[in-house]
């Protein structure tokens, strides 16, 4: 592998390790502080996805369907929350699952009906559809960039609001301790019901920034949810930190496996994922 | 239910069950062998799940590479040995489901659920993406395996009811054989292990060797049932080792009810039997199954088996004690 086509996966990785992060931060958000494991998170992606092909069909360019779109996912975040999630946190384990399970069957129906089956294209904004020129005949396009640069900023963002925010402090604290968090008079109910529209709004914006290169196709929630619990195990599950790391290595992973391995290319990321968990089997930035 | 009403009940099945080629049409006959495969996939779920307290999310992962077995067993123009590739498939079965058990073991509650998944994942990609079982395509089964023994052939597996019965006596006798494990001091542990681990640590029991010993009894009965859904329907695709399998069989145990053989088979029957029912209304019958699956969790904890008791417990005014 010549250099220009080394730079090129080096930054598919990082822009495709960036794009889970933003599904997984909001999975292992929602379990670090309210212990939800949610299967329906790829459907968030999925939802997404769609809005966007749908958006951008009714405004005619894909930034206006993200400005309109993301919103309706936090609101539709909110709702589900509300309706559903708010009945789970009691609940054990095996009922979340079994719940969110049909959740899953349901989100994809629900879309089978509304926009079919087939596969759908979204086009990259005018402003952004050019690419880079890296050699005579290899050029990077600056959509992707633009990803990975979107998606670095909310990572900041992420960072800045858990960190240096009220917010971010009650978040820190309900993942440590509910109860103590309840008697302090915070409304934990509002808290979780904030944090889960936000996990929803992130997922769902990965699955709009992602319409343009991966298109919009039945299914597609699923194989981003399985990745996106990989991350969310090999970093730790309630950390947001482990999950960008982790994003970061099966990003990279998934992509060289694919140009160096292509036989064993779906395998790599759960390879990578034993091999993480027989070093530290809680993940790595496992909290307390 | 008691205990009376239930043996009745059973034998009242059991009973249908073995008369049921004599009257029913052959197509329902072998919907009647699915869900008995299922039934068996789904109990040997359960003694990880109800018995021991073990979430797998990749359960389907044994029984698919069971069913791999014997599909890559099966000449082209030949049928296998059914004395042999059935023992095989099982042996594989049971070793995947050894070896993964000694990873996944290691971790607990929500890692473990997500690691067997994992795990699960890598099997079907290993069936999926590398030609080693056909690729996505899978492989057909183009002949049953041959029950001669030395040119002598109790059964044939290519008539219809010798291959019912046949999948009737595994099913009892996988059932026979877990009532017997947790009759067992071995099954007690498990049991206890679930209650409270760290206590049966302190009693001086390596839990970690019975868990794995579970694990690995669970994969191999798993790959029984594989291996005979694999012959009843003559082809296995990587989709027997997907997700969707593993959160199938996970449904079956939880609908029926956990902890309770008669609960795995209870799920399965209702399974198989609303997804009959729902594909005959509609083509997006997913929709249907998925209400009643969140229906199912938010009004009925407990499942099926719960269901009853909770109903006159309701009558009678009280409140349920389940």
């Amino acid at each position: 592998m010549d250099f220009v086509s080394f730079l090129i996966q080096v930054l598919n990785s990082l822009q495709y390790g960036l794009l889970l992060f933003l599904v997984a931060s909001g999975l292992t958000l929602v379990f670090g502080i309210m212990g939800i494991i949610n299967l329906a998170h790829g459907s968030f992606y999925m939802v997404g996805a769609y809005l966007a092909f749908a958006l951008t069909g009714m405004t005619g360019n894909l930034m206006l369907a993200i400005a309109l779109g993301l919103p309706l996912a936090f609101v539709f975040g909110a709702i589900l929350e509300w309706a559903l999630f708010s009945h789970l946190y009691k609940r054990d384990h095996l009922e979340q699952v079994l719940l969110t399970y049909g959740l899953i069957l349901i989100f994809e129906e629900l879309r089978s009906l509304a926009v079919g089956d087939e596969v759908h294209g979204v086009t990259i904004p005018e402003l952004f559809s050019a690419s880079i020129p890296l050699s005579d005949n290899l050029s990077y396009p600056v959509y992707r960039l633009v990803i990975s640069v979107v998606c670095l900023a909310l990572a900041g963002g992420l960072y800045w609001l858990i960190q240096k925010t009220r917010l971010g402090m009650m978040i820190r604290a309900g993942s440590h301790d509910r109860d103590m968090v309840k008697a302090l008079g915070i409304d934990i109910n509002l808290l979780y019901r904030t944090v889960f529209a936000l996990g929803v709004a992130l997922a769902a914006l990965a699955g709009m920034l992602a319409a343009p290169i991966s298109s919009v196709y039945p299914g597609m929630g699923s194989s981003v949810l399985i990745i996106s619990f990989v991350i969310v195990v090999i970093g730790g599950v309630g950390s947001v930190w482990g999950a960008l790391v982790a994003a970061l290595v099966i990003g990279f992973a998934d992509t060289f496996g694919k140009v160096l391995l292509p036989d064993l290319a779906g395998l790599m990321v759960y390879l990578v994922m034993a091999l993480v968990l027989l070093w530290r089997p809680e993940g790595i930035f496992r909290k307390g | 239910m008691n205990s009376q009403v239930s043996t009745i009940f059973k034998l009242a099945v059991m009973a249908g069950v073995l008369a049921f080629p004599a009257f029913g049409s052959d197509f329902y006959a072998e919907m009647v062998a699915k869900v008995l495969i299922l039934a068996i996939f789904a109990m040997s779920l359960d003694l990880l799940v109800g018995f021991t307290g073990l979430v797998s999310f990749g359960h389907a992962a044994y029984f698919g590479i069971a069913a791999y077995v014997v599909a890559l067993m099966t000449p082209k123009y030949d049928p296998a040995n059914l004395w042999l590739a059935l023992p095989a498939s099982v042996l594989a079965a049971a070793v995947a489901a050894f070896v993964i058990g000694l990873f996944v073991l290691r971790t607990k509650g929500i890692y473990f659920i997500m690691v067997t998944l994992a795990f699960a994942q890598m099997a079907y990609y290993v069936f999926h993406d590398t030609p080693v079982g056909g690729g996505s395509d899978g492989i057909y089964l183009n002949f049953k395996p041959d029950a001669a023994i030395a040119g002598w052939a109790p059964f044939d597996l290519n008539e219809p009811h010798h291959l019912y019965y046949f999948v009737v006596a595994a099913m009892l006798a996988v059932y026979g054989l877990l009532k017997l494990v947790l009759r067992s001091p071995f099954g007690r542990v498990l049991v206890g292990i679930r209650s409270n681990e760290h206590r049966m640590l302190s009693l001086g029991y390596a839990t970690f060797r019975y868990k794995l010993a579970a694990f690995t009894l669970a994969g191999a009965l798993a790959g029984v049932a594989g291996f005979l859904y694999a012959v009843l329907f003559g082809f296995v695709t990587p989709e027997y080792l997907s997700w969707h399998k593993s959160g199938d069989v996970l449904l079956m145990v939880i609908l029926g009810g956990m902890g309770n053989l008669g609960g795995a088979v209870a799920g399965a029957v209702a399974l198989v039997g609303l997804q009959e029912i729902f594909t005959s209304v509609t083509k997006h019958w997913q929709l249907l199954m998925g209400l009643t699956i969140v229906a199912a969790v938010l009004f009925m904890p407990g499942g099926l088996t719960a269901t009853p008791a909770r109903i006159m417990a309701r009558i009678n005014g009280g409140k349920s004690n389940v």
